[in-house]
């Protein structure tokens, strides 16, 4: 198992911006979590009805959730734009 | 008003369009203008059966019962789509390099192919499958009946049973005939997933509609429906943290452990890239799905009497508000949800229980006779599938009786996913981690599902059902900490949450604690390596050895499973690659595994690997085969170190041996040499005096010639004597057998005596040296230091061959000693020569003119070890050059004392 393929230091600007689009990509889930964790902090629903969550807090959900879709989608297009770097050797199936 | 029979009838026709769709879709494909049914749009669209009738519907009733929370049900599949690079990207790669069939098969075939693990797998599926079937059937007929009952029919339970009768064959018949078409499972189902594509638009534009409606046609517009949701009675936030984490998290990992989403997603994928666009593209599905689920539910609780069902809103307003229309078609969307899910998930299923089930059954009932086994296994598996797609809608459709399709049977949706969920640990420990074992996966899944079973599913049947009150209230015989909803005397958390927390940490522990554990089997650490490297490399592991069968044997078995023309074309295939005439290729490692592939990718990796192994004769490659291998590769290549180590030293040592034996050699020749010589020396006055004798005995000489011949003999009989003694000399000195007599005088005195006793009153050697230095006082024997000086200026005398021979003495200090050093101006001693000249008996050239046996400075070395200094060649004078180190006078005297 020592083969180690070969890879570079320093990678094309494409190719290195290619990667941190990947980081990004990794990213987004981890945003979207916290994100719609953050209702946690909200106050629950009680008698009083005074600081009860509204629509607000629905606007809040689905803002997240389109922010999330705005990202993902823009990042899997920047994937397509930026050129990869060459895809380490694979075999094709015999 | 639509009439009931309407509804029936375009119920029909809806379901013959989907049949139309389908038949389409599938005759495209088989004429190869399958491209556009490869689009990133149909794999988004089919990935909707995420969305059953049970969300459809239910998530408007969710809404109303429990406001925001319904939305947690979309937001794990959200995290999971958009988090596509972390699991569903190597999900995808997986499946497509493994050629996996379905769920069980990841696990069996990440676990060492094995047949129990699929097996595991596929029992807990059809248990949680199996409710949530249910739950499909049940949301139908009440849809039906919804329009029965605007009619002012009011259905008895038998209606509600025969309509799920007929809805049930229905879809039997549908699945069956667009999932069974051919055996590949790999080899997607063209007609099922455009059928489902459809349905996934129907469904969102019904759901939509219904909103469009309620939100811009009863409300009037946004900003209004948010004032009415601002003043509703429903509590949009009230659960508490671990319901909306527990459930966020349920409804992510239940996205990636589903049967029929691991069907759509990783089996159905024609393309890695469609994944880019589903990524961003299905989370906006699901956006779409309940963004009016809150509206629908607030206008919902406003306009329709208190206590109306409000799992059934999206059909029961339009109805109220007279949209007929807009109601049939949120019975279509039901519809769609509901056999959309359900044609997927019995596919799935029935291809797992076929695979993981049925078929090594049936083939261990058929091991006796081995792979001849007669007819045709395509047939068989095929016709198993077929059976398990009935027996599973079977199934649904006696638990829906059996339920009596209550509440209870509501409840059943998230505890169905929590079911599927215990295979989660499995699934990823084995896509991510390489230590992950069978053992701990089996492990992991069995107290997974126990607790499930004892938690949340056993209860879930109702109050005295399964589990008695008792039980619930104080544990079974009497132990407290077993609770089915309080375990380990945990209480006070949500029973759901209790469940979902507890299988999975356990589920997980045992998972890892059994892999820590326990030591993997051949196959299943190279297929751990395989599944964890995934994008290093895509190709299966070596498996298969000494390959001994009949290319004919293996052909016959693949056509029973893959069909004749399929099987032919993959060996001819090969057969051409080998560069072969004919059919039958040469049954190469290679070929053997590329043919396992394929065959999993028709029955299972555990049923191909078997059905194989039964050919080959279970001569599968070990790990340990491989270790061995390995070992000994590492011990040849530490052999051969050692050899090639010991080889240099030979070679050395037989450098050196060489080296021994040309001096050897030459010696031995000088030797000879000397023999001849010395005889010859001992001869020649021998004879003399012989003969000059005898002349003498005769008598008849004169005086004077009588004084002559004894003065010929006595010279002669000196020589002699000088050449025994010269041999008793050194055979002394050798044996260590000398006396030295210490003197003590200066190195002038003993130069100046030397000189004059190396005879050379001929005056042909000319002495330069330098008096000045020579006052050394040394204290050895000079009697024998005396000698080895005579002996190199009688050689110098001897052997220099100037025109005006001269011989240099100087006297100097080298490495704190002092040295004599005796340089003749003549052409010096061939370098191939200085090795032997101090050797006995050796004489560089055999003229009679020295006079001397050779052995002059062999004594003359003897006599200076002896002495404790040393006499040496000196390479780089330019003629012949000797340097004499004279004794330390404290080494002589512990010599001496010796």
């Amino acid at each position: 198992m020592s083969r180690t393929p070969k890879t570079s230091v320093f990678l094309q600007r494409a190719s290195y911006r290619q990667r941190r689009l990947r980081d990004a990509a990794r990213l987004v889930p981890c945003l979207g979590l916290i994100l719609w964790m953050l209702p946690l902090a909200w106050p629950v629903a009680s008698a009083s009805q005074e600081d009860a969550v509204r629509s607000a807090g629905l606007m809040y959900i689905f803002g997240v959730w389109l922010l999330l879709i705005l990202l993902s989608a823009g990042l899997s297009r920047w994937m397509r734009v930026i050129p990869h770097d060459p895809p380490p050797e694979t075999r094709k199936q015999p | 008003m639509t009439t009931f029979n309407a509804l029936i009838v375009i119920a029909l026709a809806y379901v013959l369009l989907l049949f139309a769709v389908a038949f389409l879709a599938e005759r495209r494909a088989a004429r190869g203008h399958a491209n556009w049914l490869h689009s990133p749009l149909i794999y988004t669209l089919s990935l909707s059966i995420y969305c059953t009738a049970w969300t459809f519907y239910g998530a408007v009733g969710y809404a109303a019962r429990s406001g925001l929370e319904f939305v947690t049900i979309y937001l794990g599949p959200t995290l999971v789509m958009v988090g596509w690079w972390w699991i569903l990207r190597r999900l995808v790669r997986i499946g497509r390099a493994q050629r996996i069939t379905s769920i069980a098969d990841l696990i069996s075939s990440r676990f060492g192919k094995s047949t129990q693990l699929g097996m595991m797998v596929t029992l807990i599926s059809v248990i949680a499958g199996t409710p949530y079937i249910a739950l499909q059937l049940q949301s139908v007929t009440l849809s039906f009946a919804v329009f029965a009952q605007a009619e002012g029919v009011f259905w008895q339970q038998t209606d509600f049973n025969r309509t799920a009768i007929w809805v049930t064959i229905g879809l039997a018949v549908f699945t069956v005939i667009f999932g069974t078409r051919n055996l590949d499972a790999n080899e997607r189902h063209h007609g099922i997933v455009m059928a489902i594509a459809v349905e996934a638009v129907v469904k969102l534009l019904a759901l939509v509609a219904v909103g469009g409606f309620v939100v811009w046609g009863i409300a009037g517009g946004v900003p209004q429906m948010l004032d009415r949701i601002d003043a509703t009675e429903i509590q949009l936030w009230e659960q508490d943290s671990g319901r909306w984490v527990g459930l966020i998290f349920l409804s992510a990992a239940a996205f990636l452990c589903l049967p029929r989403m691991f069907q759509v997603m990783v089996v159905e994928n024609a393309d890695e890239q469609h994944l880019h666009v589903a990524s961003w593209a299905f989370p906006l599905y699901l956006l779409l799905m309940s963004l009016f689920v809150v509206p629908i539910a607030v206008i919902g609780l406003e306009l329709l009497p208190a206590g109306s069902n409000p799992d059934l809103f999206v059909l029961t307003v339009p109805l109220d508000q007279g949209q007929g229309g807009l109601a049939v078609l949120s019975f279509l969307g039901g519809l769609s949800s509901a056999t959309s899910m359900v044609i997927v998930a019995t596919l799935a299923l029935a291809t797992m229980v076929s695979n993981n089930i049925f078929v090594p059954i049936w083939l261990r009932l058929q091991a006796t006779q081995q792979a001849t086994m007669s007819g045709d296994v395509r047939h068989v598996i095929l016709l198993s599938r077929r059976i398990s797609i009935a027996a599973i809608l079977t199934f649904g459709f006696l638990y829906y009786r059996l339920s009596g399709g209550g509440t209870a049977l509501a409840a059943i949706g998230l505890i169905s996913f929590t079911g599927v969920v215990q295979i989660l640990p499995a699934m990823i420990g084995g896509i991510f981690w390489r230590g992950a074992t069978g053992v701990g996966a089996g492990l992991g899944l069995m107290t997974g599902l126990l607790i499930w079973m004892w938690t949340l599913f056993l209860p879930s049947f109702g109050v005295d059902a399964v589990i008695s009150q008792s039980v619930m209230d104080s544990g079974p015989w009497g132990l407290h900490w077993l609770r089915p909803q309080a375990l380990f005397g945990i209480t006070g958390l949500d029973p759901l949450v209790h469940g979902i927390m507890w299988s999975m940490l356990l589920n997980a522990a045992m998972f890892l604690c059994g892999s820590l554990f326990s030591f993997p089997g051949p196959l299943e650490r190279l297929q751990g390596a395989q599944f964890v490297n995934v994008f290093d490399h895509s190709t299966a592991a070596p498996s298969w050895t000494n390959a001994s069968t009949g290319a004919e044997d293996l052909l016959i078995m693949a056509q029973r499973i893959m069909g004749s023309a399929e099987a032919q074309a993959i060996f001819e295939q090969e057969a051409q690659r080998q560069g072969k005439v004919g059919y039958l290729p040469e049954v190469t490692l290679e070929f053997i595994e590329r043919l396992e592939r394929e065959l999993s990718g028709s029955v299972g990796a555990a049923t191909a690997h078997a059905m194989v192994g039964q050919l080959i004769g279970g001569s599968s490659v070990s790990v340990e085969d491989l270790i061995a291998v390995a070992d000994e590769a590492a011990q040849i290549l530490e052999y051969s170190n050692r050899l090639e180590a010991k080889s240099k030293e030979q070679e050395r040592t037989a450098r050196a041996l060489r080296d021994a034996n040309e001096k050897l050699t030459a010696l031995s020749i000088q030797k000879d040499a000397f023999l001849s010589q010395i005889s010859h020396e001992l001869r020649t006055p021998m004879t003399s005096i012989r003969s000059f004798s005898e002349i003498l005995r005769e008598g008849g000489t004169n005086g004077e010639e009588q004084g002559r011949y004894a003065g010929i003999i006595h010279d002669e009989a000196v020589r002699l004597t000088r050449l025994l003694d010269d041999l008793l000399d050194l055979a002394v000195l050798e044996n260590g057998q000398v006396e030295l007599h210490e003197q003590t005088g200066t190195l002038a005195d003993l130069l100046d005596r030397s000189i004059r006793a190396a005879g050379l009153h001929d005056g042909v050697l000319e002495i330069v040296r330098q008096s000045s230095d020579e006052g050394i006082l040394i204290t050895a024997d000079l009697d024998r230091l005396a000698q080895v000086f005579i002996n190199l200026i009688s050689n110098a005398r001897k052997y220099c061959d100037a025109k005006a021979p001269q011989l240099t003495i100087r006297v100097g200090q080298a490495k704190g000693r002092h040295v004599v050093d005796f340089i003749d101006n003549g052409s010096g001693i061939a370098a191939e020569h200085q090795s032997l000249i101090f050797e006995k008996f050796s004489r560089l050239s055999d003229e009679a003119k020295a006079g001397g046996a050779g052995l002059g400075l062999a004594i003359s070395r003897e006599v200076m070890h002896r002495l404790g200094g040393d006499i040496a060649y000196l390479p780089e004078a330019s003629g012949a050059a000797f340097r004499v180190t004279l004794p330390d006078t404290t080494a002589a005297a512990v010599l001496a004392e010796t």
